[in-house]
């Protein structure tokens, strides 16, 4: 909302040299937020002053245009220019180039002289053009940064206005005056208007206001006006779509009448533009008292007015000369015609007030938020009137509001008052609430006395009587938000001031600290910074092929993935199953910033939908669901495990005086997996594996308990390129939930043992398909429990190995806990390992 | 030396000393001790220990000739010689010692690298810094005696809304913003606010509760300089016999000054939402904000509308409780000067490596 200061000015104390800036630290207090500052002298400066055309001639220039070579005065006949400067004439008589053709010799106009500055920091100084020096403009709205009226300059007399040669433009057309723009919570509809705002500056400061509710005379119905029947049979929530529908009539109006400059700068200024009289008087009523009004040409309406809901089917052409399909939830005008608006989003066409309007008839109506806010949602038509609809409306404002414009349209558009009013409708009862005795001081923790809570709540508007018990509370009819005793309370408090709110720290039960969960994600996630790597957060949009790629270890197989809505991104409207594609974007990111040494990982959440998607259960609020719907509710959240993922493409280390680089490789997405088991005290078993993303040679399975919990490898060489990343590029991803569970809950520390150790070397020969891995569990099952550790150090293929197969070096560690092992215990149990990898895998001893 | 007697050894050697002779014994030490003097490297030592020590040298082959001397010269020339050798073995030890010195420093010196072209390897990593000051956010409220809770991102609508107190058609729920899950009749969303995890909080927990709920959430923003459709917030819950919105401030203010120093100021304005009644903006005093000291928007916070209460069957009369959320890209934005949400979100090495601990 913004607040035109001169307007604010006519109801308050605010004081004369108040500042836009200063109006808003005064509303921030009392909940009102500061956003912007509207000024416009702070884009127009100079002198800016009403000229007459003495005369114009036209002239046409060599690229065809004419142009009109006009002489104006700028001072009154006979006074002297008192202004000086380059270019301004002493004469009072300046030369000026206009290539606008709206106006005649003798009009009075405005003349941003020499030395004036216009917005867009557009100075103005004597140029010679077209033959002449043009020693000054003949200003448009636009140029003046007031309008965006493209139908050439100002002639002041089409507005109305007659001014004296020489008058300053910028008292004239109100440029002198500034807006705050404040930001209006959805509770506090009455704040879009003068009225409320003006209420709330006197809560903030501590001084008199006036209503302007209370500065309108309503005329009393001496007929009965226009027929209104409000019909609504299909009420949403049970509530009514409209409650009141007042109208009133005014018969003779001149809808041509210009807007007087007064009013079109406070609309400008409050945001609205300037269209035409009657419309711009059924802002200007809006603006300054909250009510949303619709003005109906009398005469093109047919009979009585019903408010009812729409037919299926029907249709409307709205006032923005759109046809509409109507819903049956759609709340409309009628008439006997058909319908002649979406009730408070938008009139239609056929009934609208137009130039040839002689007798309008006003509608000041209440209707239901959500009602409101259902259709503007549905037709897409956000308005001030809905904007306003949506967040109540004050009921009890109706009549006031339509007199309001009644007097307006008869001072300003010539019209004549009749005494037709219709009110259908009634204003429902208000409701009282009870405010306990001492309850606003135990929620807020501030001792409040009886007197400062009447005089908060009164302050606000509300009724308030004492008893025992407590307060019964009344609110305004402007307040719909108001329907709890801590609704109360929170006036209370913002009334008096939240700056007088003490701090008193609570203290919490003894608590437990990080969960298991917890620690175990930090663990990892610091761990993989230890060790080198860099965390990254990457968005969760993914495309189809993406999920399709990453999120099944066969190619082929559609990946169910959820669904976004209303995405960003249409392509990307999919929640991940990998983190990987995020990672992979990160790293070519990166790779465009010349970064190509790379080590990134990330833990997040994916999203794996299961049989059941949501819910159809949606239970009201206030008030704790059944424990069946609750277990609905949950069910239908999908599952979404945490992971962990890593990508390094380049080197570890790259090339530097003196040292050979080091490339990341395969080896090395293994080992941050292993690291991050590791980590949280378990291990991985590593298998060969098979995963689209991945190289069909270079990739493996990490299981646990032989289930599949991620992969590790070398990326595919052909999605690397359709992905524009160097070769080599490597990667994992883990199951991290599934690993943190399978850690142990407690480790029981064994004995170290400080028994000397004994080493055995052996060398076997097996067939070329044998995987390492397996012949080393062969070894580590066969040695038994002297066996401390076992390691491939070299594998062989060539020059004394048969073809087609090769050699594998293992060392053998062993150590007894409470002997020296001799040479024979440590032979016999290296043969005991071989003999069951030659059992398992043919392994021959070289 | 004394007097002058001709060696009278039967297989005497013009060049081998007589073991008796004095003189040509002290000659052949005092030539020995100048070539181990002269010595300059321990090759050159080893030469002069070969050639003065060594079994052809004067010394070694006179000692050889005393065995072949009357008994009563052996005593003499045995002293004689063995003094002599001594001399020469120990002039050799001194000097042995002086040129391995030299040779090691040497060896040190020519060793020396250029300590500025060393190569950087394995470096530390980084987490990237939203994440660490999660951590630090939960830390100063674990530190308090509350527990950290989490909950999932996609949720259900009633979760995120509903159990709120956010009414279906209230144009809070607009504001918003949200993602929607297909299908509509699911009922589930991307958490527009890390707020549902404090309605499962409750749900999950006896009374009091204490709770700091750190997460990711979703907006239906496009990126700029100061938005991002997926963001982290961390939202706070207390719900206790008799809590107060003082003791809403005094939980912020302590807050405050964990994360900004004890300096650090807070202000409340009133302010709406569903969830809180009475509700208010949290600002803090940013001193060095660019164009000059001013209160900047931190968050919002509230005392727990009684209706989000009941949603979680807890009996508003008797217990009351407070909540808070702030933005954490938000706070790293004013706390470590972020230009731009941009470097927060790309994942841009540089960004997270720059931080160190410092967060």
């Amino acid at each position: 909302m913004r607040i035109p200061l001169s307007w604010l000015r006519e109801y308050t104390q605010l004081p004369a040299d108040a500042s836009a800036e200063d109006l808003m630290a005064d509303l921030v207090k009392v909940g009102l937020e500061e956003e912007d500052v509207h000024r416009p002298s702070d884009e127009l400066s100079g002198p800016i002053v009403v000229g007459q055309v003495l005369s114009l001639v036209k002239e046409e220039a060599s690229n065809g245009k004419t142009i009109n070579w006009c002489q104006v005065r700028v001072v009154p006949e006979g006074a002297e220019q008192t202004l000086t400067g380059k270019g301004i004439d002493p004469t009072g008589v300046q030369g000026i180039v206009c290539g606008a053709h709206n106006f005649v010799e003798g009009d009075k106009v405005v003349v941003t002289l020499p030395g004036a500055v216009l917005p867009g920091d557009f100075k103005i100084s004597p140029r010679k053009t077209y033959g002449h020096t043009s020693a000054g403009m003949i200003a448009s709205s636009r140029e003046l940064g007031i309008g965006d009226d493209h139908d050439g300059i100002i002639v002041l007399s089409r507005l109305g206005l007659d001014p004296e040669l020489g008058t300053d433009v910028f008292e004239l057309f109100g440029l002198d005056d500034q807006a705050a723009e404040i930001n209006v919570t959805p509770d506090r509809g009455y704040c879009f208007s003068i009225r409320g705002v003006a209420r709330e500056y006197g809560l903030a400061t501590g001084t008199d206001y006036t209503d302007p509710a209370s500065k309108v005379q309503v005329t009393d119905a001496a007929e009965a006006g226009h027929p209104v029947v409000l019909d609504d049979q299909a009420p949403i929530y049970g509530v009514a779509g409209c409650t009141r529908f007042v109208t009133r009539e005014v018969a003779g109006i001149d809808p041509t009448r210009p807007t007087p400059r007064w009013m079109a700068s406070r609309l400008q200024l409050a945001g609205m533009r300037s269209i035409s009289l009657p419309v711009d008087i059924s802002n200007y009523v809006m603006l300054e008292l909250g009510a949303p009004l619709h003005f109906y040409d009398a005469d093109k309406l047919t009979g009585a007015i019903t408010v009812r809901r729409a037919a299926a089917g029907e249709k409307l052409t709205t006032l923005d000369e759109k046809d509409r399909e109507l819903s049956p939830e759609d709340l409309l005008i009628t008439d006997e015609s058909g319908a002649i608006g979406i009730a408070g989003v938008m009139g239609g066409a056929s009934t609208e007030v137009s130039d040839a309007t002689s007798r309008v008839l006003i509608e000041a109506a209440h209707f239901d938020a959500v009602s409101i806010a259902r259709s503007r949602r549905r037709h897409k038509l956000p308005s001030e009137a809905s904007k306003r609809f949506e967040r109540g409306v004050d009921p009890r404002i109706m009549q006031i509001a339509a007199q309001r414009a009644v007097d307006l349209l008869v001072e300003l558009a010539g019209g004549t008052e009749t005494a037709k009013v219709t009110d259908a409708g009634a204003v429902p009862e208000a409701a009282q609430i009870l405010l306990p005795a001492g309850f606003a001081s135990a929620l807020i923790g501030v001792d409040y006395s009886d007197a400062q809570i009447i005089s908060a709540l009164e302050g606000i508007g509300a009724q308030v009587s004492q008893d025992a018990a407590g307060f019964t509370v009344t609110a305004p009819s402007w307040r719909p938000d108001l329907a709890i005793k801590e609704d109360l309370v929170e006036e209370v408090a913002r009334v008096i001031g939240y700056d007088q709110i003490p701090a008193t720290l609570p203290v919490a039960p003894p608590g437990r600290g990080l969960s298991r969960s917890q620690s175990q994600r930090r663990r990892v996630l610091q761990g993989l910074a230890d060790v080198g790597m860099t965390e990254v957060l990457s968005y969760p949009f993914v495309s189809q092929a993406q999920n399709n790629t990453f999120g099944a270890a066969q190619a082929g197989t559609p990946v169910k993935a959820i669904t976004l809505a209303n995405p960003i991104s249409k392509e990307f409207r999919f929640l991940r199953t990998s983190l990987l594609p995020g990672l992979l974007d990160t790293a070519r990111r990166n790779h465009g910033r010349g970064f190509r040494d790379l080590a990134l990982y990330e833990g997040g959440l994916v999203f794996l939908p299961g049989e059941q998607l949501g819910s159809s259960v949606l239970p009201p609020l206030g008030a704790k669901p059944s424990d069946e719907v609750l277990a609905e509710l949950f069910a239908g959240v999908p599952n979404q495990p945490w992971q962990i993922a890593g990508v390094f493409t380049g080197h570890e280390a790259p090339a530097a005086a003196g040292f050979a680089p080091r490339a990341w490789d395969w080896a090395d997405a293994l080992d941050a997996a292993r690291t991050v088991a590791d980590l949280l005290g378990t291990q991985l078993e590593i298998a060969q594996g098979s995963h689209q993303a991945f190289h069909p040679g270079r990739a493996a399975a990490l299981k646990l308990d032989g289930q599949i919990v991620g992969y590790a490898g070398e990326l595919h060489p052909a999605l690397l390129k359709d992905a524009d990343l160097p070769a080599r590029t490597v990667a994992f991803e883990l199951n991290a939930a599934a690993v943190m569970d399978a850690a142990p809950a407690v480790v029981v520390a064994g004995h170290l043992s400080t028994q000397p150790l004994a080493t055995q070397d052996v060398a076997l020969v097996v067939d070329r398909e044998v995987v390492a891995g397996d012949v080393l569990a062969a070894l580590r099952e066969g040695a038994g429990e002297l066996l401390e550790d076992v390691a491939l150090f070299d594998v062989y293929e060539g020059k004394g190995i048969e073809d087609g197969k090769k050699s594998l070096a293992f060392g053998l560690r062993f150590r007894a806990t409470d002997r020296t092992l001799t040479a024979d215990e440590a032979s016999e149990a290296r043969a005991a390992a071989v003999a069951v990898a030659a059992a398992k895998f043919g392994a021959v001893q070289r | 030396m004394s007097d002058q007697t001709t060696p009278t050894a039967p297989d005497a050697e013009p060049n081998i000393p007589h073991p008796t002779d004095e003189a040509a014994i002290s000659q052949a030490v005092e030539a020995a001790l100048a070539a181990i003097e002269a010595a300059g490297d321990l090759n050159e030592l080893k030469e002069a220990r070969l050639a003065h020590t060594g079994e052809k040298s004067p010394l070694s082959l006179a000692n050889r000739q005393i065995g072949k001397l009357d008994k009563s010269e052996k005593a003499v020339a045995g002293k004689l010689v063995g003094g002599a050798r001594g001399r020469v073995n120990k002039a050799l030890a001194a000097r042995t010692v002086v040129l391995e010195e030299a040779e090691a420093a040497r060896i040190l010196v020519e060793e020396t690298v250029d300590v500025t072209a060393a190569p950087r390897r394995r470096r530390a990593g980084a987490r990237h810094p939203l994440s660490v000051l999660q951590d630090r956010v939960s830390d100063i409220f674990v530190g308090m005696g509350w527990e950290i809770a989490e909950g999932p991102e996609v949720e259900s609508e009633w979760f995120n809304f509903d159990a709120l107190n956010f009414k279906p058609d209230h144009p809070a729920r607009e504001m918003q913003d949200t993602f929607f899950i297909e299908p509509a009749d699911a009922h589930l969303v991307l958490r527009t606010h890390t707020s549902p995890v404090q309605v499962r909080s409750m749900l999950e927990r006896e009374v009091p509760v204490y709770v700091l709920c750190p997460g990711r959430t979703f907006r239906t923003d496009e990126l700029d300089a100061t938005h991002t459709p997926v963001f982290h917030q961390f939202e706070g819950l207390a719900v206790d016999k008799g809590l107060t919105m003082a003791d809403l401030r005094g939980t912020l203010e302590h807050f405050a000054r964990q994360m900004f120093g004890a300096e650090a100021q807070i202000r409340l304005r009133p302010a709406y939402f569903p969830f809180t009644e009475p509700s208010a903006e949290l600002d803090i005093w940013h001193p060095g904000a660019k164009g000059g000291p001013r209160w900047i928007e931190w968050g919002g916070c509230g005392m727990i509308n009684p209706n989000v209460l009941r949603a979680a069957g807890i009996d508003p009369e008797e217990y009351s409780g407070f909540a808070f959320g702030m933005g954490i890209e938000r706070t790293l934005m004013f706390r470590n000067d972020v230009p731009d949400m941009h470097d927060m979100i790309e994942g841009d090495v540089r960004f997270s490596q720059h931080f160190g601990m410092e967060i």
